[in-house]
């Protein structure tokens, strides 16, 4: 209960996680206590379909914890995401076991395919399952570490450190298309099963999973909360708009960054791993510079430094991009390239920032 | 009889060269032609022998047409008037020529024709005879081509012929690879000294021929101190060899890196001059590709005139394109740059999809004009494909071309005075948002001339421009912003760099390697290679 | 047993390497009465020499005024001290034992020096109070400020100097809302949350009205004593009105140092102001 103190203060918060909880409760529900004919209805698909959004509202909090509070404009959170799926991917696909096209009991298929006679290092551990959970904290937590260790105290800011988290990503993209990497290449780590012994085809699971997509991203956002509402919030703020002063002021500028950057690497880590069994596949696209730069509109159509706000604007930009590539599949790149440049012009605070202008006025 | 016809045909030749005179050289074959076209008609091989060799020392381009024919079973003797044809298979009839002048005669029946027989000494020699031909082609470039064909297939058993040829070649080139091949062919003499003498001839030649011929003779013989002669001979080869290979590689990475330099140097303009980060610049490079593609479809018939115009057109197209996001979109923006690379990143995908969206999403074609097409072969180790050539040049000019505007025209020092100090250069009367749209409009037509370069080295789609943003990032930054000479010196020792990282980790290691050692260098040092210094930079 | 000796002395840690060298953290010692030793200071910025071969000592209580016509190097030299920008040459210590040149611009915060910008600079997102709150000396590492609370002590204190600088009424405002003379005075107010033992005070009462002026003299002059300050300032009336000793900078060295009344009859500072002093 200490927790829900950081929401002092927070309607927009209070309203968002609330309303979380009524879908975290009420879906499942929908799903298993209707029939197909009820217009209540939620069929399973659409429960997939939105827990994926729930993962990536999650890893729009992560991007705007960066971004919104601490300015950095990273474009290269994509990679923190997929490292996480994959890790959760090589654990989804040390259960299929025996079950591959070939059979192999240790070797995942495209490992057989490429006549590789046994497993390597790397992938060692991933059958279990709190080695893969780990793993998925800790790759993108690394690596966000190393990288921003680097970055942060030769003191890369603005734009040049946005360029080089995207040639991160991108860097990282040309590496897993290689087979020679060791992650399926091309075709990524699809064909899944089970995820603890429970059917990925069930609709038990999926509502496992959605559920656990919501409880994460609940707890993602009272994490972040807290960080925002505690004095190093504060100092990341300061940090956003006065580096220099902030550094005279005697704060060590980097290892404010480092720390927060880190922790949100970690949460879009965790939400890859919730997003790959939701979707059955991860391959190298997810590191495209594409993607993570979309993630940063989600942020910015929402509305940046509100937390809730980028998960709101996830949530719509999904929903859209689900809507358009169905429908009108042309309009949809005209509608994100339209939605980037009339946000930044018109709508510096996003969506949020016109309810709260309306809050102020009455 | 033969004798009789023989000394008859004579007789009758030797009237005809008096009539015609002894002013050429072919004139003076015609008799051996005729003479061999009567031996040809005889039944005895014997004679048939004699007719080839008559044929191959007559040297005339009918002659070599005779023996093609003969040894393709395509020429006969027409029964009714003995004369020699060429005949062509047209359904049922036979479409005959004479074998000489190559008068038609009309169609005939398979009944009138008789062939003239071959037999496998023939081939042999009618080979040999048709491969003699062109090497004493009195077209240089016949003749050379002839001995190069012969020194690329090591085809040795033609060395007898040429041997006797060499005294008197006097094309210095041709010389030298007809010695080049009596010198292999004299590695396998029996003759010792002759043996070592062709090693000492062949030392440092870098023919692959020459190459495999010393390999093989230094795994057979026995001969030690031969044997030492052929391995000194090999190294100096390799190292020739490497040599070579070390200049290739020099001008693949050089031309790569002209590919870089002429992709960024627009964005060193626009991102380093004016600070405006261009997401949407990979798709003006793309507008200037499909700018050469409209081009070359409007004029098909003339590719090379079409590519020319397409420089220019392009320019003013993607300028304009380039006038009308500052004016639309990035004006609203200045001073927040983190936005202005999400508003023009959203601009690229309008930009790609409307490309899509007119010219499909599949790859387009751009022709190649001929006089691009080709390769400068300096030898047989060394060989400079034009279009990278012309690509190199090119990005020379362009960037000469760029820094003469900024350094010497009033525009560029307006654009220097803007991008220094604003507000001073207003007061001073600078039109400085005039000046900033044609900036852009600079920036942004190079980034169309660029286009037109690449196109004539890749696929032209709608994603070209996306495969050469982040490259393009690389090297302003790592050039150091705001300088062109660092733009062209970091494009051209990156593109170095990645050629010479492939070979030995492949293409897509050598460019992450090469875009983690900027990530890296990056941090070390953040203004890039040549960084703006004292208080300026700091702003 | 002497070898052993040796051994240990060769493996303490904060003999063998320069980075396990205990840079953070240490009291300055002013036992000598000197605060800020400066000694043959070089720095150039593409060929342009900004600081050549700068000699200065600021003795521990003491309020001394820098004047200097522009480019002279006062803000270069404020640079220095405070680990923005590395010297080409020479040393900078702040008492006897700490080295600035080695340390960061947070280090020598935390070490006790605190810098006022030319231009003020404050954190405009937030309210005053969580301006002064940040500023407030204390353990600034990451995860003791992320779990900071504040103590009663520390509120009465942030009130404290909210009452000094005068924008009490202010306290829940955006700093960002503030005008030009009182975001300076937040800035000195940051600066007094700080407690640092040097002050550096760069064109404190720019912007400001005479009635502001006289209340920031009576500040600085009040702090001298417990508190080392060095004012650079261009109005000259605020430089005699607060001056004991006067340094005037020139082309980077010190061209002149004493009372107000000396520095003023210096022929060569006449000179190189030619004049200009009522109005610089």
């Amino acid at each position: 209960m200490k927790m829900l103190n950081v929401l002092k203060a927070d309607r927009g918060g209070q309203i968002f996680l609330l309303l979380l909880l009524l879908i975290a409760v009420a879906v499942p529900l929908l799903n298993q206590y209707t029939t197909a004919d009820n217009p209540l209805h939620i069929s399973t698909y659409t429960v997939a379909l939105l827990g994926k959004y729930l993962a990536f509202a999650l890893l729009a909090v992560a991007v705007d914890l960066v971004w919104g509070y601490l300015g950095i404009l990273s474009l290269g959170h994509g990679a923190f995401f997929a490292l996480g799926g994959y890790a959760m991917g090589m654990y989804l696909m040390r259960q299929i076991g025996e079950r591959g096209v070939y059979g192999d009991p240790l070797l995942p298929d495209f490992m057989v395919f490429l006549n590789w006679d046994s497993l390597p290092w790397f992938w060692h551990g991933f059958d279990m399952f709190w080695f893969a959970m780990l793993m998925v904290m800790v790759v993108p937590g690394v690596l966000a570490f190393v990288f921003g260790w680097l970055a942060f105290r030769s003191r890369v800011t603005g734009v040049y450190l946005s360029i080089i988290t995207q040639a991160l990503t991108y860097a990282l993209m040309l590496a897993f298309f290689r087979n020679e990497m060791g992650f399926g290449g091309n075709n990524g780590l699809t064909d899944f099963k089970d995820i603890l012994g429970f059917s990925l085809q069930d609709d038990s699971t999926r509502i496992a999973l959605f559920v656990a997509s919501a409880l994460a991203l609940a707890f993602g956002y009272l994490a972040c909360r807290l960080i925002v509402t505690s004095r190093l919030g504060r100092v990341a703020v300061a940090i956003r708009d006065a580096e220099d002063r902030t550094r005279f002021t005697g704060y060590k500028v980097e290892h404010v960054k480092l720390a927060i950057f880190t922790f949100s690497a970690v949460l879009a880590g965790i939400a890859g791993a919730l997003y790959v069994p939701q979707v059955g596949i991860i391959n190298p696209g997810e590191f495209s510079p594409l993607n993570s730069i979309e993630i940063v509109i989600w942020v910015a159509v929402g509305g940046r430094a509100t937390l809730y706000g980028a998960a709101a604007g996830a949530l719509m930009v999904n929903y859209g991009k689900t809507y358009f590539t169905a429908a009108l599949p042309e309009v949809w790149l005209f509608a994100l390239g339209a939605l980037f440049v009339l946000v930044t012009i018109f709508l510096p605070k996003g969506v949020i920032g016109l309810f709260r202008a309306k809050d102020k006025q009455t | 009889m033969t004798i009789t016809k023989q000394i008859k045909t004579i007789v009758l030749l030797l009237l005809l060269v008096l009539v015609t005179g002894t002013s050429s050289f072919a004139d003076a074959s015609e008799p051996k032609l005729d003479q061999a076209v009567e031996l040809l008609k005889g039944k005895k091989f014997q004679q048939k022998y004699q007719a080839i060799e008559l044929l191959a020392e007559s040297a005339s381009p009918q002659a070599q047409n005779i023996l093609k024919a003969l040894l393709e079973r395509r020429l006969f003797k027409l029964k009714k008037t003995k004369q020699l044809v060429i005949a062509e298979k047209q359904g049922k009839t036979y479409q005959v020529q004479q074998a000489v002048s190559l008068e038609d005669l009309g169609e005939v029946k398979k009944r009138a024709l008789k062939k003239i027989s071959v037999n496998n000494k023939m081939r042999t020699l009618i080979r040999s005879a048709l491969a003699s031909f062109d090497l004493k082609n009195p077209d240089r470039e016949k003749r050379l081509a002839a001995v190069k064909q012969i020194l690329d297939k090591a085809d040795l058993e033609k060395a007898e012929i040429i041997r006797p040829m060499l005294p008197q070649e006097q094309d210095e080139e041709i010389a030298e690879a007809m010695s080049i091949i009596i010198a292999l062919s004299d590695l396998s003499s029996d003759d010792a000294k002759q043996r070592s003498d062709a090693v000492t001839l062949l030392s440092g030649n870098i023919h692959p021929s020459v190459r495999n011929a010393l390999n093989q003779l230094q795994q057979q013989t026995d001969d030690k101190a031969l044997a030492r002669s052929i391995e000194q001979a090999l190294d100096s080869i390799d190292a020739k060899l490497q040599f070579y290979a070390v200049i290739e590689n020099l001008f693949f990475g050089l031309s790569l890196g002209s590919v870089l330099v002429l992709a960024a140097i627009g964005l060193a303009i626009t991102f380093g001059v004016m600070g405006v980060i261009n997401m949407a610049h990979g798709e003006l490079i793309m507008i200037g590709a499909y700018t050469t593609y409209v081009i070359q479809l409007l004029m098909p018939d003339s590719i090379g005139t079409a590519t020319l115009i397409a420089i220019p057109t392009a320019f003013v197209v993607s300028g304009l394109v380039g006038i009308a996001i500052e004016r639309g979109v990035i004006r609203f923006l200045y001073g927040r740059s983190l936005e202005t690379l999400l508003a023009t990143f959203g601009i690229s995908l309008i930009l790609q999809q409307t490309v899509r969206s007119i010219f499909s999403p599949l790859n387009r074609s751009v022709e190649t004009p001929s006089w691009m097409s080709g390769a400068w072969e300096i030898n047989s180790a060394l060989s400079l494909t034009l279009n990278r050539l012309y690509i190199i040049v090119f990005c020379l000019l362009v960037f000469a071309a760029l820094f003469f505007v900024l350094k010497k025209t009033a525009l560029g020092l307006q654009v220097r005075a803007v991008s220094q100090n604003r507000a001073m250069a207003r007061a001073m009367g600078v039109r400085s948002e005039w000046v900033d749209a044609m900036t852009f409009g600079l920036g942004s037509g190079v980034a169309g001339i660029a286009g037109v370069a690449l196109s004539q080295l890749t696929n032209v789609g709608p994603n070209l421009g996306q495969s050469y943003i982040i490259d393009s990032f690389m090297v302003v930054v790592f050039g150091g912003v705001g300088n062109l000479w660092g733009t062209l010196v970091s494009g051209m020792s990156l593109g170095v760099a990645n050629k010479f990282l492939e070979p030995w980790s492949g293409a897509v290691l050598a460019k992450i390697l090469v875009l983690v050692f900027i990530i890296l260098f990056i941090q070390k040092r953040p203004k890039g290679l040549f960084p703006q210094k004292g208080r300026a930079a700091e702003g | 047993m002497k070898a052993l000796d040796q051994l240990r002395d060769t493996m303490r840690r904060d003999r063998v390497f320069d980075f396990m060298l205990q840079t953070s953290g240490l009291e300055v010692d002013v036992s000598h009465g000197t605060i800020l030793y400066l000694e043959d200071i070089s720095v150039s910025f593409d060929g342009f020499k900004a600081i050549n071969n700068l000699n200065l000592y600021i003795d521990a209580g003491e309020l001394r005024c820098i004047i200097g016509p522009n480019g002279a190097g006062k803000t270069t030299m404020m640079d220095i001290i405070t680990g923005k920008t590395r010297p080409d040459t020479g040393s900078a210590y702040f008492g006897q034992n700490i080295d600035l040149l080695h340390l960061t611009e947070p280090d020598i915060a935390q070490a006790g020096i605190g810098r006022k910008f030319q231009k003020p600079t404050v954190f405009e997102s937030h309210t005053l109070f969580e301006n002064l709150e940040l500023a407030m000396a204390g353990d600034k590492r990451v995860w003791p400020t992320l779990f900071a609370r504040l103590h009663s002590q520390q509120l009465e204190r942030i009130d404290e100097v909210l009452e000094i600088i005068g924008l009490q009424e202010h306290r829940s405002q955006l700093a960002g809302s503030l005008s030009h003379g009182q975001k300076q005075w937040l800035e000195i107010g940051m600066l007094l949350m700080q407690d640092p033992k040097l002050l550096l005070v760069d064109e404190p009462v720019a912007g400001m009205t005479h009635q502001e002026m006289d209340r920031t003299a009576e500040l600085l002059t009040s702090l001298a004593g417990q508190h080392s300050v060095v004012v650079v300032e261009h109005d000259m009336d605020f430089v005699r009105s607060i001056a004991r000793k006067v340094t005037v900078l020139h082309q980077g060295s010190v061209l002149a140092e004493g009372s107000m009344n000396e520095v003023q009859n210096d022929p060569r500072v006449v000179e190189v102001y030619l004049g200009e002093q009522g109005e610089a």
